[in-house]
């Protein structure tokens, strides 16, 4: 490389040069930013992706905020957390921000996978972007799960006391392994200790780097629009493609105003119901952990129970653990189950927009279900329910294949 | 748009707020009158805050409440706080002990008075309320008394003097299985205290509100702060809006 001379009065690039000559800065940012070209008929559905990025932003934020009050200790932990709502200045807010991002991390994966499912995001090119979206998923429901044992209250308490008893009943090895989860032979501060660890380093890194390799992913590819048609396929003379425009400032400025709208809606429950009327907070976990006293209704936090219902609809414990660790992994394979044509809904015929509304509405009952007892038409409900769960995935190969699609548009559907 | 992807969007929200309010704290009791609290009379407040050192702190903890925060909350100075509140504290700094020994009272009463911190959180006012207002004459109780609302508690009927004695009517009914179950049908009073009904609903009124004030003390400061967070935010959309308009001019 030549010597770079120095002449007075003769531009040299500046400090950007300097930078770009030794770290990829610009192209980086051209790549991700700039000359990311995403589709122009983008919806509101397209808001959920960026809402994750922000709702994990808060939970990170606020969660190391958190770290510096909260004790990780059985006899400590419940005070401490009654220490930060009371005597932290602005802790109520921390605390809540993080209680209330929880649930909303789960509002909105769930409907970015929904997403995902209307327009066939997941279809070819695309697989390996579900699958670590997938991934994400899995590694949250770990993280929310370890988190919501820290405040030790009662629900803290038994609701981990149960999910931890589910691995129990695999054969050979549960009863083992419920006591190396547990570090102990019930759940006690080792336990909490160890929850910690999880909550704070081990899966929050683990959730960073495949946020990370989810967008590197995603960027590679392209996005998929509402049309599912490839926009990359009709480039204009400057290689850009014609239905294409920039991340920044096009989406960035029409994201804006969507993460605006989120933030009203998470400040209105962060200011006004946090609690959320016991579906986010749970009434009876503001009693501290008591080994003594199993509260007479235990139900994991609302997110969970879809899943926590397919269990409970099964009678046999071991296989209702199996089934409840099928229905959290089946979406997985929606790739390779999914034979349709066309990606979109927009494209697809009746049968897989009736099996998508049924499966909506199977997936609602099925959490409401999971907050129920279980007990008489409750169960049937959820048996019901459990074998539409099912059959929606199951019955994709064959549903998605038959199904009359119509013709594709050349161009997106745009009216500007 | 096409009308699928708004009918999926509109079934999605609608869900999502179908199930958020409803089911309340606590389980169904037979006496399930609202508490009728307001966490913006201070005044009422102030008359929980005694009622509750003067009835309750004897046994009772509230180990996450500071005094400090009580007088900062409630408009009352330190010296109004030691006069009247601090019966076995120094500081202001200090939370609200029970006077009663923990391992005294759980050799008493067969288990220590639960701390009162943030029972209004989980169990709800109303409970509160209506469990302080259940109390009935029972001979074969220990204490010479049980609770409509929680049945066979250990907590003795320390308002006696106020409220006086009350007995509770039962009637049976015959289930369809045929099994026979107690429903509670009203009180009858045997011995009347120093206040009538109305006084003794609003002493506990009072009280219950202040319970629920100290379970979150920073509630109503909450709520206020946030219509600005809200004002804040519309205006900021307002802006994002023009700001997307116009960047998107030349979007066709």
């Amino acid at each position: 490389m030549a010597r770079i001379e120095t002449e007075v009065g003769k531009p040299q690039g500046g400090f950007m040069k300097w930078i770009d000559d030794r770290f990829p800065f610009t192209k980086t940012m051209e790549h991700h930013v700039t000359k990311y070209y995403a589709a122009k008929n983008f919806n509101w559905w397209y808001i959920f992706g960026v809402l994750a990025f922000v709702v994990l932003a808060i939970q990170l934020i606020t969660g190391i905020f958190l770290t510096m009050n909260y004790k990780p200790s059985a006899t400590e932990a419940f005070a401490s957390v009654e220490y930060i709502m009371r005597d932290v200045e602005w802790g109520w807010l921390i605390r809540y921000m993080h209680s209330t991002g929880a649930s909303f991390f789960f509002v909105v994966v769930y409907l970015h996978m929904f997403r995902a499912m209307l327009y066939g995001s997941y279809k070819k090119p695309r697989e390996l972007i579900w699958i670590i979206g997938m991934l994400i998923f899995f590694v949250l429901m770990a993280e929310a799960f370890a988190g919501y044992l820290l405040p030790w209250g009662q629900m803290s308490y038994w609701g981990a006391q149960v999910i931890i008893s589910l691995f129990g009943a695999i054969p050979v090895i549960g009863d083992g392994l419920v006591e190396y989860i547990k570090g102990d032979y019930a759940i006690s501060d080792i336990t909490l200790n160890r929850f910690f660890a999880l909550h704070v380093i081990v899966l929050p890194l683990a959730l960073i780097g495949l946020v990370f390799v989810h967008i590197v992913a995603l960027h590679e590819v392209g996005s998929n629009n509402p049309d599912g048609i490839e926009i990359k396929d009709n480039k204009g003379p400057d290689g850009v493609p014609v239905d294409g425009i920039a991340f920044h400032p096009y989406h960035t400025s029409k994201d804006l105003v969507g993460i605006i709208v989120f933030l009203m809606i998470f400040s209105a429950v962060v200011f006004f119901a946090p609690e959320m009327g016991g579906f986010f907070l749970e009434h009876a976990n503001f009693e501290k952990a008591n080994v003594t006293a199993t509260p007479e209704h235990i139900a994991p936090v609302w997110y969970f129970t879809p899943y926590y219902a397919i269990l409970r609809a099964v009678p046999d414990k071991f296989w209702g653990f199996v089934l409840f660790a099928i229905s959290v992994v089946l979406p997985l394979f929606l790739p390779w189950l999914d034979r349709s044509r066309v990606r979109s809904i927009r494209y697809r015929g009746w049968m897989y927009k009736t099996a998508l509304t049924t499966f909506v509405i199977t997936f609602l009952m099925l959490l409401w279900l999971g907050l129920q007892p279980a007990e008489g038409l409750y169960v049937l409900l959820a048996r019901i329910f459990t074998v539409l769960y099912f059959a929606f995935f199951l019955l994709m190969p064959y549903y998605t294949a038959k199904d009359k699609t119509k013709p594709l548009p050349d161009r997106v559907v745009y009216h500007g | 748009m096409d009308r699928f992807t708004k009918l999926a969007g509109l079934v999605v929200l609608g869900a999502c707020f179908a199930t958020s309010p409803a089911s309340a704290a606590g389980g169904k009791s037979p006496l399930a009158d609202p508490s009728g609290i307001d966490l913006d009379n201070v005044a009422s407040l102030q008359r929980g805050a005694a009622n509750y050192m003067n009835y309750c702190s004897g046994c009772h903890s509230a180990e996450y409440v500071r005094f400090s925060t009580i007088g900062k909350m409630l408009e009352l100075s330190d010296e109004q706080l030691i006069d009247n509140l601090m019966f076995n504290a120094d500081k202001t700094f200090e939370t609200i002990n029970a006077a009663m020994p923990h391992a005294d009272a759980e050799r008493w009463f067969g288990q220590a008075p639960p701390d009162l911190s943030l029972m209004a959180r989980s169990k709800g006012a109303d409970h509160i309320y209506n469990f302080l207002r259940g109390y009935y004459v029972d001979p074969d109780s220990p204490t010479g008394v049980d609770n409509v609302v929680l049945a066979g508690t250990s907590m003795p009927h320390v308002l006696w003097e106020l409220q006086g004695f009350q007995k509770a009517n039962f009637e049976q009914h015959e289930n369809e299985d045929g099994s026979v179950t107690m429903e509670f049908e009203g009180f009858e009073m045997l011995s009347a205290g120093s206040m009538d009904a109305e006084a003794y609903d609003e002493f506990v009124r009072d009280t219950t509100n202040f319970l629920a004030f100290i379970a979150e003390p920073v509630r109503q400061d909450r709520r206020k702060i946030g219509v600005w967070v809200l004002i804040f935010l519309l205006f900021f959309l307002v802006i994002a809006a023009q700001l997307k308009k116009e960047i998107w001019k030349d979007v066709k």
